[in-house]
């Protein structure tokens, strides 16, 4: 794995009781983004303060840009790891100005005052490096702190849930900006996060914690078109779930039958997203609209099936199609997911 | 224990859970130093506990001796007294100050506090120059045909004196209060149909509890270990008569007998307080209120309430500079030496900047293991730490002249001792602002800091310490003051011929040469009010805020 830029091998971290990581794995390409899924108390951030040196392992290995930073012999401080942290908070250090915030981490004996005019540049904010933290606005104390964490030329860069402090129409633009610098400056990054849409959109990779454990990792389109297990599919965006009986890759089920990727014979849940519903007023008729919720660019349709099992459908288009109480019919387009229930 | 204090309690609320550090062990040295600062803190308390077990069955004797039990009496009852009237003053000058639209309402908000720069000994001074036998009041009255004034010496004058110095600590602590507590909780409870006056008993008091148990605390304790004003005026509490004890008897385990009861007294109100506020502690509202509250109409009651405050004013800070000034003016005019050379100054100076550096250094181990580390242990030190806190000055200074008398001769007098009484008193004050300024100091700059290629001493150096630096000069000039106004740990512990501001007033009041004591009261006074006004200016503009 020499072509590896950081590699996690079966990483433990117990906090008394609280098992907060348990036989962690990753492995990020080099200039690759990879995130960190998980909801709050996961043990996603122990991970990241790991791999960043704040926290020690009990058990495992971490090699960073090829060098072992941590195995059970070797245990390099923070300060050697030549990695970089945004964090949530951002700790810009408010009795240093901007520049000299950024230059704070850049080796003796560079041209300091010349790193530091790149950096500002790379993050958009020229001219403003004799400012103080406290005089900049949520978005440009990210950015600094993303500049700060580029500025010595680290090997990765981690980000600590680096957008949870900003409002909801900033934060999506800065997403944006954050994931172009990384980009441009050809930076391997870890992010950690609980949110799924920040995941899915910024990441090449997505690795989804559960309970201190990485149970699925891949591209963001796999991970949601093919989650390992149901938990997995409800934490990561919208699901529908339906019991049904499973015939090699034919399953049976209330709506119909339906077509998987996997073969399996017994008792399966079914699992597809919203959007691959597919309402019809002709045909077979099997559910009954119960509520609208519209959202301007789309909306979405509970509905009930006569079992009492409810769907939901996302539809793309102005509400009026149907209406409260109107029977319809209800297909899945393309495959669907199917896990296996015990016996 | 004063405006730091409050303020450290203000912030407790605001503290920022870290599990990750609670889970760092700390480094051995860290515990090393710290528990022996913690231990250090706890010899005087120790030593005195070892010299009354030694007397033995004479302990009880003395404890229930009739002359005992009177001054225990005379303190349970000087201190009730005053922490129940500087209560009553202190919540209705807090609520008239902001809740109300008494006219000037900013200028009083300030006014009413400056009585906390007079060092009890120079309230007492000044009351005793005032009111007292031959004093001003009656040199003013005498061509009227008064010849006496009703006395003010034993328990009136106290109550009095410590009462009018004492009163703003329950004015800071509760105005923080009512400024914390969200005006839409009285606004809801008035949509529910309920008279300001209900309000007032049933929302606006029940919420000010904490802060008005912390004032009464603080005016409780400063009640206690007064003894400046007590002994000026003659009353013969605990202080006073361990004083007395220890000066003209020969055998001394009754003063630290006497001293160890008053310990307990103080324990037992620190105990009760705790006790107090911990059912108490669900009505501290969040900081900071969304908007202002509406200000009560006083209406016909706007002149009496003027009255009280200017009344206030006038005996707490206005008549006592009069005083001063008045017999300087007299020592003038009578041609007598008014100032003994700038010694005093030098050598007040001198031992308060020794003290506050070696306090301030003494309480950064201690709060860096309290708060990054926090765990049994660190609370344990932190605890023993804060001794200083329920030890009244007069018990330290007899413990520890006990114990330098009996094994360490050579130190006995000196200025290394005193140092050290003084760092055990103020020791509380300095953590309390060190402790504060570190937990603004989130762990993650020390560690972006880290991230960014630093060595932990480095870290230190280049971001902990500048960032910390308002806290620790803040803990400085706190000790700085208080060791400038502390009277009896100079009065027994000085080298002999080191006279200083206070011992210099105390013993110029004691032989009844007023004019003498003018001078030095008046540099001591200007001094505290350029510091207090300081210390107000920086509250309001917390620097990274």
């Amino acid at each position: 794995m020499s072509g590896s830029a950081i590699v996690a091998r079966k990483l433990c971290k117990r906090f008394g009781a609280v098992r907060a990581a348990c036989g962690v794995q990753l492995d990020v390409a080099p200039s690759q983004f990879l995130a960190l899924l998980g909801a709050s108390g996961c043990g996603k951030t122990t991970v990241l303060r790991m791999l960043a040196g704040f926290v020690h392992p009990d058990d495992g290995e971490i090699v960073i840009g090829g060098r072992t930073v941590f195995n059970a012999t070797v245990c390099i401080p923070p300060e050697q790891r030549r990695v970089g942290m945004v964090f949530q908070e951002y700790a810009l250090f408010p009795h240093m100005t901007v520049g000299a915030n950024i230059a704070y981490g850049i080796a003796r004996g560079q041209d300091v005052a010349r790193r530091v005019d790149e950096m500002l540049e790379l993050v958009g904010l020229q001219g403003l490096g004799s400012r103080r933290p406290h005089e900049l606005s949520g978005g440009q104390q990210q950015r600094v702190a993303l500049a700060r964490a580029l500025a010595p030329g680290p090997a990765a860069i981690l980000l600590d849930e680096p957008f949870s402090n900003l409002d909801a129409a900033l934060r999506v633009r800065v997403r944006n900006d954050v994931r172009e610098i990384l980009r441009h400056a050809g930076v391997t990054a870890v992010l950690v996060t609980h949110d799924q849409e920040e995941a899915l959109s910024m990441a090449d990779q997505v690795a989804v914690m559960i309970d201190g454990r990485v149970v699925q990792a891949g591209a963001p389109h796999d991970v949601y078109r093919a989650p390992v297990s149901r938990d997995v599919a409800t934490f990561i965006g919208d699901a529908n779930f339906l019991s049904g009986q499973a015939c090699g890759r034919k399953i049976h089920c209330e709506i119909g039958e339906l077509i998987s990727e996997q073969a399996h014979f017994g008792r399966v849940e079914v699992m597809f997203r919203p959007e691959e519903l597919v309402l019809s007023t002709y045909g077979d008729i099997n559910a009954t609209v119960e509520d609208f919720q519209f959202f301007g660019h789309d909306q979405l349709v509970q509905l009930a099936l006569p079992s009492g099992a409810r769907l939901r459908g996302r539809l793309l288009g102005a509400p009026g199609a149907y209406h409260r109480g109107q029977q319809v019919g209800v297909r899945v387009n393309g495959p669907v997911m199917i896990y296996p229930v015990g016996p | 224990m004063t405006f730091e204090a409050i303020r450290a309690e203000a912030f407790d609320g605001a503290r920022d859970h870290d599990p990750a550090a609670r889970r760092r062990p700390p480094p051995p040295g860290l515990t090393i130093v710290a528990a022996a600062i913690g231990l250090a803190a706890l010899l005087p308390l120790a030593y005195l506990l070892l010299r009354a077990a030694e007397s033995g069955p004479a302990f009880w004797t003395i404890v229930t001796r009739p002359r005992t039990l009177t001054v225990l009496w005379n303190s349970v009852l000087l201190t009730a007294l005053v922490t129940s009237s500087a209560t009553l003053i202190g919540i209705a000058v807090a609520w008239l100050t902001t809740r109300t639209d008494l006219p000037a309402r900013h200028v009083w908000a300030v006014v009413t506090c400056l009585p906390l720069v007079l060092p009890s000994y120079v309230g007492a001074f000044a009351l005793i120059g005032a009111l007292g036998p031959r004093g001003m009041v009656q040199t003013l009255l005498a061509p009227l045909g008064v010849e006496r004034l009703p006395s003010l010496y034993g328990l009136p004058g106290a109550w009095l004196a410590l009462t009018l110095f004492s009163y703003p600590y329950v004015v800071l602590t509760v105005r923080a209060a009512l400024r914390g507590l969200d005006p839409a909780v009285e606004d809801a409870a008035r949509s529910l149909g309920k008279s300001p006056r209900r309000i007032f008993f049933d929302i606006t008091l029940p919420h000010l509890r904490p802060s008005i148990l912390a004032g009464g605390l603080l005016v409780a304790l400063y009640t206690l270990s007064d003894f400046g004003a007590v002994s000026m005026l003659q009353f013969n509490s605990f202080t006073r008569a361990i004083f007395v004890l220890y000066r003209t008897s020969f055998d001394r385990s009754a003063a630290a007998v006497l001293a160890l009861m008053l310990v307990a007294l103080t324990l037992l109100i620190l105990w009760g307080e705790a006790r107090a506020r911990g059912s108490s502690r669900l009505y501290r509202a969040g900081v900071g209120a969304s908007r202002p509250s509406p200000r009560v109409r006083l209406g016909i009651w706007k002149i009496p309430s003027v009255l009280v405050c200017a009344g206030l004013t006038t005996l707490g800070l206005v008549l006592p500079v009069l005083v001063i000034v008045f017999w300087l003016f007299q020592g003038w005019k009578a041609g007598e030496p008014l100032w003994r050379g700038w010694d005093m100054v030098w050598n007040s100076s001198r031992a308060a900047l020794c003290a506050g550096a070696v306090t301030v250094a003494a309480a950064l181990p201690v709060a860096w293991l309290a708060v990054r580390h926090p765990g049994r242990r660190a609370r344990l030190i932190e605890r023993s730490a804060y001794a200083g806190h329920a030890l009244p000055s007069i018990m330290i200074a007899l413990a520890l002249v006990f114990w330098s008398v009996r094994y360490a001769p050579g130190l006995y007098q000196s200025f290394g001792l005193l140092l050290f009484a003084y760092a055990c008193r103020f020791l509380p004050e300095a953590l309390g602002s060190v402790r504060a300024s570190l937990l603004h100091v989130s762990p993650r700059y020390e560690e972006a800091a880290r991230g960014l290629g630093h060595r932990p001493l480095s870290v230190f150096r280049t971001v902990t310490l500048p960032l910390l630096r308002p806290g620790l000069l803040s803990g400085f000039a706190l000790v700085f003051m208080t060791t400038m106004k502390e009277l009896p740990l100079t009065l027994l512990l000085s080298p002999t011929g080191f006279s200083t501001l206070a011992t210099r007033i105390w013993s110029a009041t004691e032989d009844a040469l007023f004019a003498q004591a003018a001078a030095p009261a008046l540099v001591l006074v200007v001094l505290s009010g350029i510091f207090v006004g300081v210390i107000l200016k920086q509250e309001e503009e917390d620097v990274y805020e």
